[in-house]
């Protein structure tokens, strides 16, 4: 009896042992699978939602697609619906996509609209989408918000448009989030560093970031100091802007090419700088 | 200048679909154990992940404690890695625990904390640490005067306890405040009472909405003007639910954030919202651009943007062009009960991640007492209205003189900064923090959330009634994972079927028990059998 009892303890120990180690490589997996699919359902629950909050909102009253011309009419905080072409995009975090984009006659900012991650990839300069979001204005940007989109038919690619002399000028809002380039730019001291030496770029407007933050440099023309930022969403330090900036030196004179980004005035995001021969 | 660009969204799916699965899949370590000595002829380098309000001077403080730490202890290295923003500290320690990469010592939340302890052993718990007679607070083998435990402000030490132990240092401590345009006030009519109240405020700022026939307002005959805004809604509603003695949660997690009082706040602030008499941070700008250039009467922010706020604020995102002067004013938020003033306590706490050798957390710990000592608190507390957390800090001869100088200059003496922090440090008995769970950083955001959508539904001309309430409160709720909060903390989880091998297991399990006692069943019957 004893001998049986204990190999039926022995038995079941090995069971048990047999048992546990393969419900420990099962529980990781089906943990993990779990886990990501609580994951991936958090996401698409959030995005659903959230894009059923909007078009439930958006259904309240029906917008017909607008010219540029009409959208800069519209009211603040109107429901707004625009066909534009995507010109770049600055992130995208949790099912939310920050892009620039542009038709023949005006740029669109469309912040953290409702995107999978999927869409995401599918939005490449040229792509075009219908966005219904609402009209609204931070510090001076005038933006899209709660934004969804589809896909439509077309393509466009924006040709930069010159404002070099429009700098310093009240008719530059008026192209407000374009495709701008600018001309013959002289690189102006950004700051100073720890000792006390001029810099030509900062990390955050104050130098008080480090690799990867926003680098801020001043440029003159005729006589006046404009600021520019390489925005780290949408140029990352791993972008060829990037670097640019970085090599820039006090004096030289430079080409550059950007978004016309309001904060508080013309914040131009710069994507490429390209210094004189 | 640009003080912040605006953060990334909250990393709301990373932040609640951690919560929902806790750290799995973090690497295990051994729980820290402290060593009995630390060896100074072994180097260690350890890295420091810290939060700055885009503040170069707050850099600099670090970069400087850093390198006199250093030159007391030149067998550690400490390696900066700078950040503007809690959420991506946040998002960038939750991704680094899965890989067994955390920094050493970061600046943190206590909310975050409660998602980081969903691993095993990822945190460092300080109380044995800080009672070691030789390396803990005021430890006699320390190189440096560091604050003893009775130092530290008691309020701000606590805040820094989750399930009952201490995971980490509070590092500087702020609260928000009213920033006031006295000017505006008086010319509507008003005299500022001695403590604010959320009906003084609201009254006075749809007066300052009126405008005249050509949609200019008459307060400042300007096209813009929003006389109330704050900046975080989500500390507006944990406040005022506090003020009101309401529900927000239980220390155990469970959500009460959703009930009759937050209702009735919340169509009290799209009434206002729906005026023009209030907007929010994430919906027009940075309180300060408004503040600053007369277009608001009442901003609230952190005392720890004080050097944003006022008329002579030495920094500002503004031209200069655009500001305006006046009389500025700073007072404590408003109140629904003046006799019994409640306010928020905030502001930046430290805690250490734990590594596989404990002599690199001991480099860690000391230099997170580094940065109590004096010339560290001091220092950082003054870039901002901050206070210092501990009293040896506060009651420093340095710190008292530079509280008496306020205005001497619009710079390191501008007033209103240092007014800020003489505000907290006079009120520090009046402050109180939100219980700290798994789950409550979703939670805080959830709760500003609520005033972000009723702010904009009412501006898009929306209806907000009851049906809208329900609809929005289950959306919220939803959206943030709120529901699945309560079912983790009191309630069963639904696992799902066994995996294959766990059902073999338990059937070969019962066999092996139904043999034995088949057996043992037979081994009896026999020997009856024989004794008849």
């Amino acid at each position: 009896m004893k001998k049986i009892t204990v190999t039926a303890i022995a038995l079941s120990m090995a069971m048990a042992m047999t048992g546990c180690s393969g419900n420990s490589t099962e529980t990781t997996a089906a943990s993990e699978a779990e886990t990501t699919a609580a994951e991936t359902s958090a996401a698409e629950t959030s995005a659903a939602e959230t894009s059923a909050a909007e078009t439930s909102a958006a259904e309240a009253g029906e917008v017909s697609v607008m010219t540029y011309e009409e959208y800069m009419a519209a009211e603040l905080d109107s429901k707004v619906v625009i066909e534009a072409s995507v010109q770049a995009k600055q992130s995208w975090w949790e099912d939310k996509a920050t892009v620039y984009a542009q038709d023949e006659d005006g740029a669109y900012f469309l912040y953290n609209m409702a995107c999978s991650e999927e869409d995401y990839e599918k939005l490449v300069p040229g792509a075009t989408i219908q966005v219904t979001g609402y009209k609204t204005e931070w510090s001076g940007e005038v933006e899209i918000i709660d934004a969804t989109f589809e896909f439509v038919d077309g393509e466009f690619i924006a040709e930069p448009f010159d404002a070099t002399e429009l700098l310093g000028k009240d008719e530059l809002i008026d192209h407000q989030n374009q495709l701008a380039t600018f001309k013959g730019l002289t690189v102006e001291p950004a700051g100073k560093d720890a000792d006390g030496n001029d810099v030509a770029f900062l990390y955050n407007w104050d130098g008080s970031g480090s690799e990867g933050d926003d680098l801020y440099f001043n440029v003159s023309y005729n006589g006046q100091t404009y600021s520019f930022v390489v925005e780290s969403y949408l140029c990352d330090a791993s972008s060829d802007v990037y670097a640019a900036v970085k090599a820039l030196e006090i004096g030289q004179t430079i080409d550059a090419e950007g978004f016309l980004y309001w904060y508080e005035g013309v914040n131009p995001h710069i994507t490429s700088v390209t210094v004189a021969e | 200048m640009i003080r912040w660009k605006r953060l990334f969204p909250l990393f709301l799916g990373a932040a609640c679909s951690v919560f929902l699965a806790g750290c799995h899949g973090s690497r295990e370590t051994e729980a820290f154990q402290p060593p009995e000595t630390f060896d100074e002829t072994k180097t260690y380098e350890i890295t420091f992940w810290a939060k700055n309000d885009t503040n170069k001077r707050q850099t600099d403080i670090y970069k400087k404690a850093i390198e006199d730490f250093q030159a007391l202890y030149p067998n550690i290295t400490v390696n900066l890695r700078l950040y503007t923003d809690y959420g991506k500290i946040y998002n960038d320690v939750i991704t680094n625990i899965s890989t067994g990469t955390t920094p050493n010592v970061c600046i943190t939340y206590p909310d975050h904390i409660a998602t980081y302890l969903t691993g095993d052993n990822v945190v460092v718990p300080l109380d044995a640490l800080s009672e070691d007679p030789e390396f803990g607070l005021g430890g006699s083998r320390l190189k440096f005067d560091g604050p003893g435990k009775e130092d530290l402000i008691p309020e701000f030490l606590k805040e820094c306890t989750v399930n009952g132990r201490t995971y980490a240092m509070p590092f500087m401590r702020s609260t928000e405040a009213c920033y006031i345009n006295k000017t505006y006030v008086e010319k509507l009519g008003y005299t500022l009472p001695e403590t604010l109240t959320w009906d003084f405020i609201w009254e006075v700022s749809e007066a300052a909405a009126k405008k005249d026939e050509n949609g200019v307002y008459k307060i400042n005959g300007q096209k813009v003007m929003i006389p109330f805004i704050y900046k975080s809604t989500d500390n507006m509603m944990i406040q005022m639910l506090r003020q009101k003695g309401a529900g927000y949660s239980t220390p155990s997690g469970e959500i009460q954030l959703f009930n009759d009082t937050t209702r009735e706040l919340l169509s009290s602030i799209a009434g206002h919202a729906g005026t023009g008499a209030f907007s929010t941070f994430k919906i027009s700008s940075y309180p300060a651009n408004f503040l600053n250039a007369g277009q608001c009467v009442f901003a609230i922010d952190s005392t720890a943007g004080a050097t944003w706020m006022g008329a002579g604020a030495p920094l500002s995102d503004i031209a200069e062009d655009a500001r305006v002067d006046f009389e500025t004013e700073i007072m404590p938020i408003p109140q629904f009960d003046p006799e019994h003033p409640q306010m928020i306590s905030q502001g930046p706490s430290v805690c250490i991640f734990n590594k596989e050798d404990p002599g690199e957390v001991m480099a860690s710990w000391l230099f997170t007492q580094y940065l109590l000592t004096n010339q560290v608190q001091t220092a950082y507390a003054r870039t901002e209205g901050y206070v210092p957390v501990t009293s040896m800090a506060q009651d420093s001869a340095e710190y008292q003189d530079y509280l008496s100088r306020a205005g001497e200059d619009d710079d390191d003496f501008y007033k209103i900064k240092i007014q800020a922090s003489m505000l907290l440090l006079s009120n520090t008995g009046n402050t109180f923090v939100t219980p700290v769970f798994n789950g409550s950083a979703s939670l805080r955001d959830a709760a500003g959330q609520l005033i972000e959508s009723v702010t904009k539904s009412v501006r898009r001309k929306e209806t907000v009634d009851d049906a809208y309430m329900d609809h929005l409160f289950d959306d919220v709720a939803s959206l943030y994972h709120l529901d699945e909060v309560k079912a983790q903390t009191s309630g069963k989880t639904d696992l799902g079927p066994l995996p294959w091998t766990a059902r073999v297991l338990v059937g070969g399990l019962i066999l092996s028990w139904v043999l034995i006692l088949l057996w043992a069943f037979r081994d009896i019957l026999k020997k009856r059998t024989q004794n008849h």
